[in-house]
């Protein structure tokens, strides 16, 4: 279980999470939404250490990240999946070697990888792709392969950086699919952190709506659809004006 | 201006303070055996075998501009074949080491700040380290590596040629045969000469990949940031590689 305890954590004069705290189940794929800049991938980056809270702690499986040492972090990230929000692929490599990477980095021999690697291309629809370069790739390819590069690592928990933003409507689709059947045949835990609401409502099983550094709202899916916070409707409905009446009416009351 | 210098003293501090660190990094990173013995061997390419045709250049031009400047200097007042002193002695100590260095500022420095850069910005240093990578012995330890032992054979390299240029030209332009040449070359000629050169590009080449790494790193966001740490990485190794040649020249000398 991932475990975000009164998180708090800035860049300069910028706050952006202010007392986060918020639990994620095991076997559930839990989804974060929030405005762009309001720290959704500042939270994925403190699951696997890549930075370190101000205050508070996230725990994954009991262990307090921060606390931990390079080898132990080393353990920890051998454990999460991590697929970037523009793939963030090895450009200087091919598409097997960018699978490739992790699985040598776990020990596995060359039969292994390319077992592995053919596997999750598999998954992912891009069987046959193993000797092209990322830049030979189109935005939802690339995608694709940032997802079997994290699939290809079994790992036990998954983590979703934006993943349809930037994609036609079609290709966001088969990115959810995809999402949704990563979870069904590895039974993986899942963070998803994104501001498509279509997306957030097909592939999660829990939605937290993250508003001014600190979840707002959590609930299953049909809890948010139904949802009365002004702030949470104007961000399902897009209605921005929404969000200035609440905070207008919050006003008058203080 | 007593503000403007302890600002520019403060901003070295720094700069010198996170070279430090990162030398640390290094150090801790060479642990890691399992990652950066292969790429090293990568890096010693492209580092070091792909430098060699700009060294070259520029050791060939300067050892034929030394060998007629030397003339034009002895002309009347000196036995000409001092030019072949003149020459091995300038390259060996110092122009073979500081031009090649200087270049290789330009050409090494640049680009590992710049692909470092530009993966700090593509979040391709983040994604190593969610593949339980360290980014230091994958990227930074067989960077510097690779500069630190293939700086010096760069340098034996356009030694070498700086040497064999200023002959060809002392030869076929000067009043000078190839064994009043390297009788100069011989006169005053110690052992030190060479190694003293070497030592010097070893530590330029040390230093320039260091700093190369240290601003590529740095980038947070950004194609402007890459292209300002770009320029530092040449400006400061420029820099460096004159204080490192002024501390040998006081040190060994």
């Amino acid at each position: 279980m991932i475990v975000f305890r009164d998180v708090h954590k800035g860049f300069g004069e910028k706050r952006v999470l202010e007392g986060f705290s918020l639990e994620i189940p095991h076997g559930e794929t839990t989804v974060v939404v929030g405005y762009t800049g309001s720290g959704k991938s500042v939270a994925l980056k403190l699951i696997v250490g890549l930075l370190e809270p101000d205050f508070g702690a996230v725990e994954v499986d009991d262990v307090v990240v921060h606390e931990l040492d390079r080898p132990g972090l080393t353990a920890l990230r051998a454990r999460i999946g991590f697929v970037f929000q523009f793939a963030a692929l090895f450009d200087s490599m091919t598409v097997a070697e960018n699978l490739a990477l992790g699985l040598r980095r776990q020990g596995l021999g060359a039969a292994a990888i390319t077992e592995r690697t053919q596997e999750a291309l598999s998954l992912v629809g891009l069987a046959g792709s193993e000797e092209r370069f990322p830049a030979e790739l189109s935005g939802g390819m690339r995608k694709r392969v940032g997802i079997a590069r994290a699939i290809a690592l079994r790992p036990r928990y998954i983590l979703y950086d934006e993943p349809t933003t930037g994609l036609d409507p079609d290709t966001a689709a088969v990115i959810d699919q995809l999402m949704i059947r990563t979870r069904e045949t590895y039974g993986v835990t899942s963070v998803v952190v994104t501001h498509d609401m279509r997306s957030a409502f097909a592939v999660g099983d829990r939605v937290a709506m993250l508003y001014r550094g600190a979840v707002r709202e959590v609930g299953s899916v049909a809890q948010i659809r139904g949802s009365h916070d002004p702030v949470v409707r104007q961000f399902i409905e897009g209605r921005p004006e929404a969000a200035e009446e609440a905070e207008r009416a919050a006003g008058a009351v203080l | 201006m007593r503000p403007f210098v302890l600002d520019r003293v403060r901003r070295w501090l720094a700069v010198l303070g996170r070279l430090g660190q990162l030398l640390g990094d290094v150090v801790r990173g060479f642990k890691d055996t399992d990652v950066w013995p292969r790429l090293t061997l990568v890096q010693m390419r492209r580092i070091g075998v792909d430098s060699l045709p700009i060294a070259l250049f520029i050791a060939t031009f300067t050892g034929i501009v030394l060998a007629l400047q030397a003339s034009y200097t002895f002309t009347g007042a000196v036995p000409l074949y001092f030019v072949g002193t003149a020459v091995g002695k300038s390259i060996m100590l110092e122009l073979g080491p500081v031009l090649t260095g200087i270049a290789l500022a330009g050409r090494v420095g640049a680009n590992i700040a710049a692909e470092l850069g530009t993966m700090r910005v593509t979040e391709q240093v983040d994604a190593l380290e969610t593949l339980a990578y360290d980014p230091i012995s994958y990227l930074v330890v067989p960077r510097v590596t690779a500069a630190t032992l293939m700086f010096p054979v760069v340098v034996a390299c356009a030694m070498a040629t700086g040497v064999l240029s200023g002959l060809v030209a002392a030869v076929n332009m000067l009043d000078l045969t190839t064994v009043e040449f390297v009788r100069g070359l011989r006169l005053f000629y110690h052992a030190k000469d060479i190694w003293f050169g070497l030592l010097k590009g070893t530590s330029f080449g040390f230093a320039i990949a260091l700093i190369g790494c240290a601003r590529g790193l740095s980038v947070r966001q950004g194609a402007e940031e890459v292209g300002r740490a770009t320029t530092q990485a040449v400006v400061l190794g420029a820099q460096v590689i004159l204080v490192l040649d002024a501390f040998w020249a006081v040190v060994l000398l």
